[in-house]
């Protein structure tokens, strides 16, 4: 791991009595594109905005490479922000956007000059420069914002949402351009997003937010395969989410029906929230299964048909290449490897609470 | 530091409220004091007030102003909600020349609008008087209801008014009932600036009014260089106070309705 | 809409035959009377009196006081609108406190106010000579008549400013902030350019009520300072020279096609950038 570069220490902020952030410790390193994920209202863009200076924590403090930055104005720090409905100066054309920060800066006019064609060239946007901004399309304004930002060599870029505003194709696009303009800047990227996919597509670390807390941090991989609590399995993916008892270690039950399982040390009959993804719920003939249910729908994704079947009660989502018909009887399988085992949560306020 | 700029921004916002609302307390301190002559101070009396009820000139003034008023918002209410359903149909090219139109009365100076209503009722030979005013009232008020109720009904859901037809409705019922209430808020506005704008009103009256037709704006302009009568301190401070204590009550319900809408939100 | 092309056409019908008579056919009767003498022959005698010394004097003093009432009340309404936007509460119930609710109480009463304010033994120069000062010539003055002019159009001024910087999304004086702008940077080269639209309708909805009024300098300039307003109203009210009353409006007329047309291409700018 690269050396650590922001510390967002104990931070706690309020707006109007309402807690958005409660005692938040984060830490990024040095180039690593860090995606803070979760739904509205989970505090993430306010992390955004205390970490680019817009806001001030009530509690905690800011640490810029071992520097307290907490009260350092925005314009005072290293990093820069592409904004969620991208900001543009709309009195400005596309060059005098991107120089902006550059001439207050001081910079040489050859500096500058030579800085907007490489950015430009970055975003794909050469010879755009005597544009005007509101003549762009909304893909193309946000490659404006984003070289605007990154001609200013800042050690953090800060994206807000930057994609929402985009429809789903050019969404997919650009992703895969942030992914190559990070290896080709080497900076850090701090990223903010509902959108799991892009979450799961782009980032080296994962930031599961939720009422002003972290629910879980952690690579792509892990958050999806191994999430830590119902909130973050719920949240990332489809996934069959069943109350179950671990009766002990490589065994839980279902509904009172046995599962072997690979988890182990959570105790002996604890009642605890168990995870399958519906790719893993693999449908077999009716001996075969572990349990047995009917083929209740199936509906024709492109790629695999999305199947649901009722068993014992309960409804199952399985997602696969063969498709059953509608009554079919069928048995359900999991590989134990697939079965994922978490701590129930003692409270209703507790759901809400990291687990780590 | 912050804590010391910010006192000082309130002082300035303060200076100007100050600066807009003096000649005002002076108004309505002048309409108490018993002296007649402006600079002195004669000691506190209600006597104007008394005194306003039985001077017939001023009474027939302000019946005519508010009549004036009433009449033309109302009118230019209907013409201009008529004339914004037609408008706001039209290609893009009439659409623009009828929009320019109607900003001329806006944009034109007050006396220019004034003189050129002169000239054509001395043209025609309409005779000056109540009628010829409210003619000229109407117009510059049509505009006020037009600007307001236009972006409105252009950003209107197209859909509900289909919506209302497909449903069963005449187009008459599916306006009243859809249409209608969308944009009555704007309606409404559009009304209260045009009554407001006519009982405002000085230049356009003075051209238009004619010998025998006193509003009370071309009153009070008569009595300028003479004095002006106490009597008229005492209704102006009056209309004041009473615009003033209805627009509190109208925001102390709004806030309160405010507040209840939030609470059934949350 | 799907009102049907008919109906709506109908509807139009009052307003466009109305427009027509009280706002278009008044207009040309401004033009041929200030084209033509009192026999009806055509001359361009009343348009070019305004060459004669009294009249170009005193459109010279409206052009000169109007556009220092109008530089004033930028200078007083950009500050007051800057500190409202950024006082972060809904100002609009202040706004209409501070510009709307003061019409309530009659214009020509709250001008001749200030005569009480400025004269001679005013409150003003009362309260001068209570500290010891001396007390100052107001009334009757340029100075009066500017500070009338600021006085009734100064809404014209802050309603079109407090709008446009409004309107100003904070998301863009965040990204002038989070490129290294300071305050002072911020404003001279994000909020002053991007508000531009908003003071230049301002300039236009002030100036021309200032350069025509002849209220303002009638009440407050003791029938001493004549503005080209107080010139036309006199060919028409006292002196029934309608000719040469038009002819004189006319030239108002110019200015104020220019500043219609001014306004019209900051709009059509406006318009091309949203």
């Amino acid at each position: 791991m690269e050396k650590e570069l922001i510390h967002l220490s104990h931070i706690s902020k309020s707006f109007g009595g309402k807690v958005i952030l409660d005692d938040l410790d984060l830490v990024i390193h040095e180039n690593e594109f860090v995606t803070l994920l979760g739904p509205s209202g989970c505090g993430k863009t306010t992390t955004l905005r205390i970490l680019a200076g817009f806001e001030t924590p009530d509690k905690g403090s800011v640490i810029f490479e071992g520097r307290d930055i907490t009260n350092l104005p925005p314009n005072k720090r290293q990093l820069n922000t592409v904004f969620q409905n991208y900001a543009l100066f709309t009195h400005m054309n596309v060059a005098d956007n991107i120089a902006f920060g550059l001439k207050i800066k001081k910079q040489p006019k050859s500096y500058i000059d030579d800085k907007i064609a490489y950015a430009l060239k970055l975003v794909g946007l050469e010879g755009f420069e005597n544009r005007s901004v509101s003549h762009l399309s909304g893909g193309q304004q946000q490659r404006i914002a984003i070289a605007r930002a990154i001609v200013n060599e800042p050690r953090v870029l800060l994206l807000d949402e930057p994609l929402g505003a985009l429809d789903l194709k050019l969404r997919q696009d650009m992703q895969y351009e942030l992914i190559r303009m990070k290896n080709e800047l080497s900076i850090t990227f701090l990223y903010v997003t509902h959108d799991q996919q892009e979450a799961l597509t782009m980032s080296d670390t994962i930031v599961v937010m939720n009422q002003g807390y972290i629910q879980q941090m952690g690579s792509p991989e892990a958050i999806y395969n191994e999430p830590e609590n119902a909130f973050v399995a719920d949240f990332i993916g489809d996934s069959n989410l069943f109350p179950g008892v671990f009766v002990r270690d490589e065994l839980v039950t279902i509904d009172g029906v046995p599962f072997p399982c690979v988890d182990k040390g959570f105790g002996k009959d604890v009642p605890v929230d168990i995870v399958i993804r519906p790719e893993d719920v693999e449908l077999v003939e009716k001996e075969r299964g572990t349990i047995s249910g009917v083929v209740t729908e199936i509906i024709f994704k492109g790629i695999h048909y999305e199947m649901c079947v009722e068993a014992n009660g309960r409804e199952w989502v399985s997602l696969s290449t063969r498709p059953h018909l509608v009554g079919e009887e069928v048995g359900i399988y999991v590989d134990p490897f697939n079965i994922q085992v978490m701590n129930k949560p003692e409270s209703e306020d507790e759901e809400a609470v990291s687990t780590t | 530091m912050k804590k010391k700029t910010n006192g000082l921004k309130k002082l300035y916002i303060g200076l100007i409220f100050v600066f807009m609302y003096a000649p005002i307390a002076l108004l309505i301190i002048q309409s108490f004091n018993k002296s007649k002559s402006r600079g002195r101070w004669g000691g506190f009396t209600l006597q104007w007030y008394a005194s306003l009820f039985q001077d017939a000139s001023i009474g027939e003034a302000f019946t005519n102003t508010i009549l004036l008023a009433l009449l033309s918002s109302v009118i230019s209410v209907v013409l201009g909600t008529m004339a914004c359903i037609c408008i706001g149909r039209m290609k893009k090219q009439t659409r623009t020349l009828m929009m320019g139109i109607t900003n001329i009365p806006m944009l034109n100076a007050d006396i220019v609008t004034g003189v050129s209503f002169m000239l054509l009722f001395l043209t025609l030979r309409i005779q000056f008087g109540f009628g010829t005013i409210l003619l000229a009232h109407i117009t510059f008020n049509i505009p006020y209801v037009i600007l307001s109720v236009m972006p409105r009904y252009r950003e209107l859901n197209p859909h509900i008014y289909e919506a209302a037809l497909d449903l069963g409705a005449s187009p008459a019922y599916a306006f009243f009932h859809t249409v209608l209430p969308e944009i009555m808020p704007a309606i409404l506005s559009g009304g209260l600036m045009a009554f407001t704008m006519s009982i405002d009103d000085f230049i356009i009256t003075h051209f238009t009014a004619g010998a025998g037709v006193h509003t009370l704006s071309t009153k009070i302009y008569s009595e300028v260089k003479l004095g002006i009568k106490p009597e008229m301190y005492a209704l102006s401070a009056m209309i004041f106070i009473t615009v003033l204590v209805l627009l509190c009550l109208v925001n102390r319900v709004q806030g309160d309705l405010d507040l209840k809408a939030k609470e059934a939100r949350a | 809409m799907i009102i049907r092309r008919k109906t709506a056409g109908l509807l139009g019908t009052p307003y466009i035959v109305w427009a027509a008579a009280f706002i278009v056919i008044p207009l040309i009767m401004v033009v041929w009377y200030g084209l033509t003498d009192e026999h009806g022959a055509f001359t361009l005698a009343n348009v070019a009196a305004i060459a004669d010394p009294a009249h170009s004097k005193a459109l010279l003093m409206a052009l000169i006081l109007s556009l220092i009432a109008t530089i004033v009340c930028i200078l007083l309404a950009y500050p007051l609108c800057l500190f409202l936007v950024q006082s972060q509460q809904n100002s609009t119930s202040f706004l209409t406190m501070l510009l709307i609710v003061p019409m309530w109480m009659n214009f020509l009463l709250r001008t001749y106010a200030w005569q009480s304010l400025l004269e001679k033994t005013g409150i003003i120069n009362t309260a001068l000579r209570a500290i010891g000062l001396q007390p100052l010539r107001m009334i009757n003055t340029n100075g009066a008549i500017v500070l009338g002019m600021v006085y009734n159009f100064l809404p014209f001024m802050i309603l079109p400013v407090y709008n446009a910087l409004e309107k100003i999304d904070q998301n863009v004086v965040n990204a002038a902030q989070d490129l290294g702008a300071g305050r002072r940077e911020t404003f001279t080269k994000v909020i002053f350019p991007l508000s531009l639209p908003g003071v230049v309708s301002g300039i236009t909805m002030v100036f021309i009520p200032a350069l025509t009024t002849f209220v303002v300098s009638s009440l407050l300039g003791g029938g001493k300072i004549l503005l080209i307003g107080n010139v036309i109203e006199q060919e028409f009210m006292l002196a029934y020279d309608w000719n040469l009353g038009s002819g004189l409006s006319l030239v108002l007329l110019v200015f104020i096609i220019i500043n219609v047309v001014v306004s019209a291409l900051i709009e059509r700018d406006e318009e091309e950038r949203a």
